[in-house]
């Protein structure tokens, strides 16, 4: 019982790692309709940030959160400006070769700077130390995780559903020219909508350092994984994303328990069945 | 910067080219990862190699030395088959040397009779290569070799219960294999052995099935980098290496390039390697010194930097054998039972196999006063030979 307990808390945790990195780009391609295969190189760059505020600056991580998510959008708002405008409602081909040429000069912009070997964001003792609760103990940073994946869910759901810059983004996805016509400043809305994406990519790469290490391949290692949750949980749903992320969290976690040896067998055996079911994703929306 | 060195290198050679029959140029080809995801690892040759050449110069018995690097990033035999092949044929190399991946040196080693040309490996560490040509030889380790003493580490530590968990792959199932011989041998007992899906990212189920294992050691292979950084923050999370479990492994887990990542999650970590970089003897000092200076970043030195010195040192003797004329069967019975004393402490290439033998160190992550970590050698298993080679 306590070993069933035990592995169900490490699948909830893997899955809202999981989360906390895949709903940026769900964003990009469920409300912004861009494959976007440069989000590993966004979250890696929101990593080497932190790395640098937190390790070689030595400000701590708070601060380290902060700079690396401002700093991130910073970063690429150039590239929304300049690239990503000319992609968005083109074809998904053009798309891809766009931005995995964006993810191969990030690759070798940073092995340039930092170098090829691994990079850490040191912790505050707060998330470093195991916490016991109560069957087994815990690390710290998972419980963090959990509660800013599940607040990250809540802030994006009410933005989205709730507010006037929700309601003017979903529009504007739906048919940007009526929604131009009707006066809103689409480009605005756009922008906006990317930094956001580009926000919670780098938010997911410092948040999630513990699980998936910094180091310059990170922007292409983990892209398969990424694109899956996106696929599994529909492009754009939040709810669809959380979903998906705890399904494959769980299948990932018990089938490493159980069977290692069978590697990710039950983990794509899975991906096949849900997708076939649903082939739109759990909630994603008909196109 | 790599790739201007690796230009630079290429003009080297046209230029040298035209002049070559007169001035007695002796050339080596080297191929190894100098890109992509093992560029570190490359990296780590080139130094070794200019470490070499820095410190014995560039001329042997009047013949000039002159070294063509080749980029092979990632396993891939056919693309290493065809860069062994141009460097033979167009750039007319004598002696070939690097290679970083098992399969890479299989699909090279049946070029070498025909071309005439030794291969002299800094890395690829399967002990089976040896058997494919008599005309390699091997600087570096087998997985069997380092493996092997661990055995005993391991009972001397007074644990008798272990559970072995590697990755997945061929080297990660050679570290298994040889660690069981060797555990079992001494008297131990392999409780549960599992092998891990290579691109694992949590390790937390793992590290589960370890605590219901009732083992009381763990012995680990993972290939290094984000992997084992993983792995080992997994361990002390879950609590076990607060529980008292210990975690043993080869030292390519804790090489010194991935030291500063690591950090306090491996401090106390045992394991047993051929090399580490903070080996105290004049020798060593006097390499690192050389191959810091060769890398640009002292940080970023590792083993493989060692077995390119000591492989740079293996074709200087088989060019003085050969007086600069290319004869590869005279360069490799030169070196057979050649002996010497490497950065890494007393070698030779055993006759039979090719193979270097060395002392094989047990050695503790230990942290220093300046807040750096090493890999501090506390126990020497000297002159140990390739059992993976005996045994087959």
């Amino acid at each position: 019982m306590q070993t069933i307990l035990s592995v169900a808390t490490d699948a909830f945790a893997y899955g809202m790692v999981l989360f906390i990195i895949s709903i940026g780009l769900s964003m990009t391609m469920g409300l912004m309709r861009v494959v976007n295969l440069a989000h590993g190189a966004f979250a890696m760059i929101g990593g080497y940030i932190a790395s640098y505020v937190a390790r070689d600056l030595g400000w701590g991580y708070a601060p380290a959160i902060v700079l690396a998510v401002a700093g991130t959008i910073l970063l690429c708002a150039p590239l929304e400006r300049f690239l990503y405008r000319r992609i968005y409602g083109k074809p998904e081909l053009l798309q891809v070769l766009l931005t995995i040429g964006i993810t191969f000069c990030v690759i070798g912009i940073t092995n340039y700077f930092f170098g090829p070997t691994l990079k850490t964001i040191p912790l505050p003792s707060v998330l470093a130390q195991p916490v016991d609760i109560g069957f087994r103990t815990l690390a710290g940073h998972r419980i963090f995780v959990i509660a800013c994946g599940i607040a990250v869910a809540a802030a994006l759901w009410f933005l989205i559903e709730r507010t006037a810059f929700g309601i003017k983004l979903r529009a504007t996805v739906d048919n940007a020219a009526m929604t131009d016509a009707l006066g809103v400043r689409t480009p605005t809305i756009y922008a906006v909508a990317f930094s956001i994406a580009v926000g919670l990519a780098a938010f997911g790469g410092v948040i999630g350092a513990e699980f998936l290490p910094v180091e310059p391949y990170y922007a292409l290692r983990y892209m398969v994984l990424f694109l899956v949750v996106v696929t599994v949980g529909g492009a754009g749903s939040i709810l669809g994303t959380v979903v998906a992320c705890l399904a494959l969290g769980a299948i990932d976690t018990v089938g490493r328990y159980l069977m290692p040896e069978f590697g990710n067998f039950f983990f794509y055996a899975a991906v096949i069945a849900i997708v076939s079911a649903f082939p739109r994703g759990f909630f994603g929306r008909a196109q | 910067m790599n790739v201007r060195k690796l230009l630079g290198a290429a003009l080297g050679a046209l230029l040298l080219g035209s002049g070559a029959a007169a001035a007695d140029t002796v050339k080596v080809g080297i191929i190894g990862p100098f890109s992509g995801p093992f560029a570190l690892q490359g990296k780590n040759f080139q130094a070794g190699v200019e470490a070499y050449m820095a410190l014995n110069g560039k001329t042997v018995k009047g013949n000039d030395v002159e070294v063509i690097y080749r980029d092979l990033p990632a396993a891939n035999p056919a693309q290493a088959r065809a860069l062994a092949q141009e460097l033979v044929v167009k750039d007319k190399v004598q002696y070939l040397g690097g290679v970083y991946f098992t399969p890479d040196a299989m699909a090279i080693t049946p070029l070498l009779e025909q071309a005439n040309t030794p291969l002299v490996i800094f890395n690829a560490a399967t002990s089976a290569i040896m058997k494919t040509s008599p005309l390699v030889v091997r600087t570096s380790f087998t997985t069997a070799q380092t493996t092997t003493p661990l055995g005993k580490v391991v009972i001397d530590n007074g644990v008798k219960k272990v559970i072995s968990v590697v990755s997945d792959y061929g080297p990660g199932i050679d570290a298994e294999g040889a660690f069981k011989k060797a555990f079992e041998a001494a008297g131990g007992q392999v409780v549960d052995a599992i092998r891990m899906p290579m691109n694992t990212n949590d390790f937390s189920p793992i590290m589960q099935r370890v605590k219901d294992s009732g083992a009381e050691a763990v012995f680990a292979f993972l290939p290094s980098g984000p992997t084992t950084l993983g792995f080992v923050k997994a361990f002390n999370e879950t609590g076990l290496k607060k529980a008292g479990t210990k975690l043993f492994a080869p030292g390519d887990l804790t090489q010194e390039s991935d030291l500063p990542a690591l950090g306090d999650a491996a401090a106390g970590m045992l394991t047993t390697f051929h090399y580490a970089v903070s080996h105290d003897s004049p020798e060593n000092k006097t390499f690192v010194e050389a191959a810091s200076k060769a890398i640009g970043n002292p940080a970023e030195l590792s083993f493989p930097s060692v077995g390119a010195f000591d492989g740079m040192h293996v074709i200087y003797k088989m060019i003085e054998a050969t007086e600069g004329k290319q004869d590869a069967a005279k360069a490799v019975d030169a070196v057979k039972g050649l002996s010497w004393t490497s950065p890494r402490g007393p070698v030779s290439i055993d006759a039979d196999t090719r193979h270097i033998t060395e002392n094989i160190y047990l050695r503790e992550v230990t942290k220093q006063a300046d807040g750096t970590y090493i890999n501090k050698e506390i126990q020497t298993f000297e002159n140990q030979k390739d059992p993976g080679l005996a045994a087959k």
